[in-house]
């Protein structure tokens, strides 16, 4: 099947400012409240939801072309983690 | 026998406990004291919807009423509303029982009465002692668990101890007394599971509405639970939230969904002294069975009886259970039977053998999992097909490591209506803006994409993908 048009084109933007950009995007449309987000941030108190995190991680998927949960060994705790786990496979 | 006697036949003896946030009982102590009180003889025989919101009172009062009520309902605490008189009528209520005057039964319910049980257990009153149901009582209480349905009005499946049970009773236990948690409520299959192996063999810690995650597994971990379930969603929930570092239990269970290899691997690292076992089961199945080996999927040597009576049918390409754990019916006027013309239900989960392992593929029915709400895909498409601007839509699951699966939305335009990028993104957002305000939040799509055409079949039908 032939893409007309995608949304979430691969981009070229580094990837801790595409996540950031996600981050803000699904938290606007999930009208939640979004800590700032430093690398100490827990993930868990950073005012997003479980649903939410699966938009993000869809969402870059699309974006970034990969996706570092498939092979990652522990799971992200922090902002500053889950920036790690895909910067490492952008390598 | 009733659930009393269980109880009293094992874990009272062995000093198990009931443990909720900020208070805890003995089981032994639970013959001395009751929710119900003086209330309860007025509950006999009869069908009793449980509508309290605290979790701690509904264990207490499901040990008091089996062997009492001719059929107990457990509503679950996110039950909404409006589908209460739905689950009045198919249930034949005729006594609603909650925990406080905000949970009462809505206007225009036919009830015989109300009872308002008291959140904290009090001494027995003079004259009533365990246990409350007649050695002579001849019929055995009838569970009632509810189940999302197809129309979003709850499913209601019938069980009855037995059945309910019937995953573990009549083991013995091995070396000290296991203290069981999960994640789920209890008045949900997976949960209820938990609470019956609990009082079967061990104590069982609660969690509490409105307790944080970090919270619960730091209670959990305080207690000396052992062993805890939850569904993958809550699983990996449970590892992002850091606080499972902290948390050292013997067995660790999913259940509720597919475990995929990505969520047991994860399990096995942050836990590397437990067993890490996936548990299939279904409130109208029952508990089919338990993988142990640590991989997805399952053994093709589980295929056909096990020495528990559990008979896993593959023949037609999904997977069927006949079982002394499936639920006895669908509950209510026009429902449909709840196991097929062979006495096997069929689950709907569609299965690949590769190398003599099973693996699943997806649901028959097209139905998308999303963190264990289900989400049928032509009541989204529905939504979308009513933008002018759209000629037709798929909804399909999309893989995702943290819910299992999310929405994803293959949109066709009626010509002329996308005239570029521009126009495109004005499309999506309305489709979007249609999605949030008529459906929960994890039906609505979490990515659409602009397709020239989608296949169809023979008969017109849109060809749904099959995972």
């Amino acid at each position: 099947m032939k893409l007309l048009y995608n949304h979430y084109k691969v981009t070229t933007m580094p990837v801790r400012a595409t996540i950031t950009n996600l981050f803000q995007e699904v938290a606007r449309e999930q009208q939640r409240q979004l800590a700032p987000l430093t690398d100490d941030l827990k993930l868990l108190k950073c005012g997003l939801d479980s649903l939410s995190f699966a938009l993000i991680v869809a969402r870059l998927e699309d974006a970034l072309g990969y996706d570092p949960f498939d092979t990652a060994e522990s799971f992200p705790v922090t902002f500053g983690d889950f920036v790690k786990l895909y910067e490492a496979r952008a390598v | 026998m009733a659930l009393w006697d269980s109880v009293i036949g094992a874990a009272a003896k062995r000093g198990g406990a009931l443990i909720g946030a900020g208070r805890a009982v003995p089981l032994a102590a639970l013959a001395q004291v009751s929710c119900l009180a003086g209330r309860l003889e007025a509950l006999r025989g009869r069908c009793v919807l449980i509508a309290v919101r605290d979790a701690f009172t509904a264990a207490i009062l499901l040990l008091e009423l089996d062997g009492v009520a001719r059929r107990m309902v457990l509503c679950t605490p996110d039950l909404q509303r409006e589908h209460l008189p739905h689950v009045v009528r198919c249930a034949q209520a005729d006594v609603w029982l909650s925990d406080s005057p905000q949970n009462g039964p809505p206007a225009g319910v036919e009830l015989d009465f109300a009872v308002e049980a008291d959140a904290q257990p009090v001494p027995l009153p003079p004259g009533l002692q365990r246990p409350f149901h007649r050695a002579d009582c001849q019929a055995a209480t009838e569970w009632v668990l509810l189940t999302s349905g197809t129309t979003g009005a709850p499913k209601l499946v019938a069980h009855t101890l037995a059945s309910l049970t019937s995953a573990f009773a009549g083991e013995r236990a091995q070396g000290a007394a296991p203290v069981w948690s999960t994640f789920y409520d209890i008045r949900r299959y997976g949960g209820l599971q938990i609470y019956l192996r609990a009082l079967h063999a061990g104590s069982l810690l609660l969690a509490s509405a409105g307790e944080t995650i970090t919270d619960y597994l730091a209670r959990a971990s305080a207690a000396g639970v052992t062993h805890i379930s939850g569904t993958p969603s809550h699983w990996r929930k449970a590892l992002m939230s850091g606080a499972a570092e902290r948390f050292s239990p013997a067995y660790v269970r999913l259940s509720g969904e597919i475990a995929d290899q990505g969520i047991l691997d994860a399990l096995r690292a942050a836990f590397p002294r437990a067993v890490v076992a996936h548990a299939f089961a279904s409130t109208e199945a029952g508990v089919a069975f338990e993988v142990r080996d640590g991989r997805a999927g399952f053994p093709a040597t589980l295929v056909g009886t096990s020495e528990r009576g559990v008979e896993l049918d593959v023949s037609r390409g999904t997977l069927r259970v006949r079982s002394p754990g499936n639920a006895s019916a669908y509950l209510g006027d026009g429902a449909p039977p709840l196991e097929d013309s062979e006495g096997f239900v069929d689950l709907g989960d569609r299965l690949e053998l590769r190398e003599g392992r099973y693996y699943f593929a997806g649901r028959s029915g097209g139905i998308i999992n999303v963190g264990g709400l289900k989400v049928h895909p032509e009541e989204v498409e529905a939504v979308i097909n009513s933008h002018p601007g759209v000629r037709m839509s798929l909804v399909r699951p999309r893989r995702n490591p943290i819910t299992g699966a999310v929405v994803a939305a293959d949109v066709v335009l009626v010509e002329g209506a996308g005239a570029g990028s521009t126009a495109d993104e004005r499309i999506r957002k309305e489709i979007l803006d249609a999605c949030r305000t008529t459906l929960a939040a994890h039906k609505v799509p979490a990515l659409i994409r602009f397709v020239p055409s989608l296949e169809m079949s023979p008969s017109g039908k849109l060809v749904r993908p099959s995972a």
